[in-house]
């Protein structure tokens, strides 16, 4: 479904990807880890179509198409979808609103009637529920005073509202409670089907207690230097990432059977 | 033309016809009033209030009748929509009576054109009506020829039960037109008064307007402008209030039409205790231009003042904002807060925003910060990658700046019609509409 070959992207003339491989199947859920500053944001906000990051080499090829040549909404009405690690605040446009807009652009992209003020309302009060969003959230502006946790579960929201194909989540369990890991656990887990694939990016094994991962990568100096099952998170919560060594060095371990459960 | 002799004729040609003609002491202040302006000329660049916006080009400027029929019965109708609340429609400068629709007042208010009112209330008039030392010239100049404009009066304890709304329809045969509306609030008074400015066809016009507003002890004055002339009207305005002990006066001017808009903003806290809110929002694109130059004057203690502009400038426009806030020396403990935030639209617009504080007393807060932006591209980013396009998503977040000023104001009726107008002046609005 999603392959990436040999990757390279820079911000202000600073390389950060230095030809990253990923390549993930539809149906996986696939967990990428690494050190702080490695380039995991920049990789999920490259394929997202942030133009601050040049692409320098490489290419992302998703379902035959060229990822990287599509426009920003492009990307997301063909269901890519990127939960932010920082949402952005947007004071003045009302979360029912702007969720009301991207509901209705990704569903008129995909030839489904647009829906009207109460189908939206009867939708997005179920999908808030199930998040454990309280219902004032669709009245006030968009993130605008939103604790981090009340943000993440915004991002988690759209998410379910938008039913991407692909969804990359960039460290949306990071400074949340136990109940709101859940939640976005929760949500990533019903979304999980065979023809939709799934980036988690997080710091912590925690999470892939809750969202099993097929296959768990390490990221570290724009490049994945590892693979393997979801023990290598476990390995990797022990022992930190000074053991893989950060040469840029690229190690491959074929991932353990039964991992992908 | 609209050289200074061509004015100066046209008052001598029309003064002895104007209403209170015969009133020896408005006969003087015209007569005062058009000696200044001759005087002073249109003000330039070199004048303290004047320099980033000069009217040097008056000199020069034609002005001219619109070419074609107006209907202001349809562009009123259009205007008014279902709205209830107490309507006085001007047409080129003069009351429409048959336009008008005044409707039941609670006792103790008393709603009249000013040519009415000079007839039947001229000493009520004489005390409020300002004179010809006010302002700068273009006041001057509406001094000495304005013709009608609105007197209301309120006794004390008098609350307005819904806004006055006061409209101003270019018509068809005048070239300029020239507005004095007159508030006198008693104390504890309230009322919410809204001026509308509409009409002005391809030629060039101009219009003058003087508002001034006194509120008595205690009295709740809010002020509502919406000015949306035609793109070749000048603008030129001042709204004066002075407030007693306690009162109240909040201020909102939306400023989207006209060529050149200029709106002379200023409050004096005459008594302890006094509240001013100035809210503004104006929008701006082509080669057009707006200015609002406001001053509050802290005179007594204890006097909160709260300033909150903000512009949508586009094309290679400017936008202008002047905050002057004086406090007196013995006007301790008062609270003074300004801003002022513009959004370019384009590389080639301008905003200029600049306080004045001048402080006497030692026990005071002042604050103020201004600042000049572009759409944050983080914002534009977020949007687009949840599939709206970027024009939408530009528009969207620039509805969304302009929209913090809409919401300062408390009535909702008056906030949809600010919106809407506000939507209709920025494209794809209608994109927007389901905001509404
Ligand atoms: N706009 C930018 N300008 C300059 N440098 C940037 C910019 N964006 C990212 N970088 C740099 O790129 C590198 C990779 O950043 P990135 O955000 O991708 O890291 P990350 O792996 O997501 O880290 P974290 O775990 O802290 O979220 C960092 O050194 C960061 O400082
Ligand atoms: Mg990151």
């Amino acid at each position: 479904m999603l392959d990436i070959n040999n990757l390279q992207a820079s911000v202000e003339g600073k390389a950060i990807l230095k030809g990253l491989d990923l390549h993930v199947k539809a149906g996986e859920v696939h967990a990428i880890m690494g050190p702080n500053g490695s380039g995991k944001s920049t990789l999920a906000q490259v394929m997202a179509g942030r133009e601050a990051f040049s692409v320098d080499g490489g290419s992302v090829t998703w379902d035959g198409q060229d990822l990287l040549a599509m426009p920003i909404e492009e990307r997301a009405r063909a269901g890519l979808f990127l939960a932010f690690q920082y949402p952005v605040e947007i004071p003045g446009v009302s979360n029912a609103y702007f969720l009301k807009a991207a509901v209705n652009a990704v569903r008129k992209h995909r030839g489904l009637p647009e829906f009207d003020a109460m189908d939206f309302l009867t939708r997005v009060k179920a999908e808030m529920k199930a998040v454990g969003m309280k219902e004032e959230f669709l009245y006030r502006s968009v993130n605008e005073g939103f604790s981090g946790g009340e943000k993440k579960r915004n991002e988690v929201l759209q998410m379910a509202l938008l039913e991407p194909r692909l969804a990359i989540l960039d460290e949306t369990d990071s400074g949340l409670d136990i109940d709101a890991l859940k939640v976005v656990a929760d949500g990533v887990n019903r979304l999980r089907s065979p023809d939709r694939a799934l980036i988690v990016i997080t710091h912590y094994q925690r999470l892939l207690d809750y969202i099993v991962p097929d296959q768990v990568h390490v990221l570290s100096h724009g490049r994945i230097v590892r693979s393997g099952g979801r023990e290598l998170a476990l390995e990797l919560e022990e022992k930190g990432y000074g053991w893989i060594g950060d040469s840029g060095e690229v190690h491959h371990q074929p991932p353990a059977a039964g991992a992908a459960s | 033309m609209s050289s200074i002799d061509t004015w100066v004729s046209e008052f001598r040609a029309r003064s002895a016809q104007l209403p209170g003609a015969a009133l020896p002491w408005l006969a003087a202040q015209r007569q005062h009033a058009i000696e200044r302006f001759a005087d002073e000329g249109w003000p330039t660049r070199r004048h303290p209030r004047w320099q980033h916006t000069s009217l040097a080009f008056m000199e020069q400027q034609e002005f001219a009748p619109a070419a074609q029929p107006v209907d202001a019965a349809a562009a009123l109708a259009a205007l008014r929509g279902d709205e209830t609340g107490h309507w006085l429609v001007f047409v080129g400068g003069r009351f429409a009576a048959s336009l008008s629709d005044i409707g039941p007042l609670p006792s103790g208010a008393l709603v009249l054109s000013l040519a009415e009112a000079l007839e039947s209330h001229s000493e009520d008039i004489e005390a409020a009506f300002g004179n010809a030392a006010d302002g700068d010239s273009p006041a001057a100049l509406n001094t000495a020829l304005a013709a009608d404009g609105a007197f209301v009066r309120l006794a004390p304890g008098v609350a307005l039960d819904a806004p006055l709304h006061l409209v101003s329809i270019a018509g068809a045969s005048e070239a300029s037109r020239h507005l004095r509306h007159l508030v006198v609030a008693g104390s504890g008074a309230q009322a919410t008064v809204v001026e509308h400015y509409i009409g002005g066809g391809q030629s060039a016009s101009l219009t003058t307007a003087v508002t001034r507003i006194m509120a008595e002890a205690d009295a709740r004055i809010t002020h509502l402008k919406l000015q949306q002339e035609a793109e070749q009207a000048i603008h030129l305005a001042s709204i004066a209030s002075v407030q007693a002990r306690g009162a109240h006066f909040a201020s909102h001017s939306l400023s989207f039409g006209a060529r050149l808009a200029r709106n002379d903003i200023r409050t004096r806290f005459d008594g302890e205790g006094c509240e001013a809110l100035l809210n503004g929002l104006y929008h701006v694109d082509g080669r057009r231009h707006v200015d609002h130059h406001t001053c509050i004057d802290h005179a007594r203690p204890l006097g909160n003042s709260r300033e909150f502009y903000r512009g949508l400038l586009d094309g290679q426009s400017r936008g202008v904002f002047t905050g002057r806030v004086v406090v007196a020396r013995d006007a301790q403990r008062s609270d003074a807060m300004q801003r002022c935030d513009n959004l370019l639209l384009s590389r080639q617009a301008e905003a200029d925003a600049r306080p004045e504080l001048e402080i006497y007393a030692d026990d005071v807060k002042c604050a103020h910060g201004a600042t000049v932006g572009e759409i944050d591209e983080d914002s534009l980013f977020y949007l687009q990658s949840r599939g709206l396009d970027e024009i939408h998503a530009r528009r969207l977040l620039t509805y969304a700046f302009a929209a913090e000023a809409l919401e300062r104001i408390e009535l909702m009726p008056l906030r949809s019609r600010a919106r809407a107008a506000l939507l209709a002046r920025l494209p794809g609005g209608e994109l927007l509409e389901e905001l509404l």
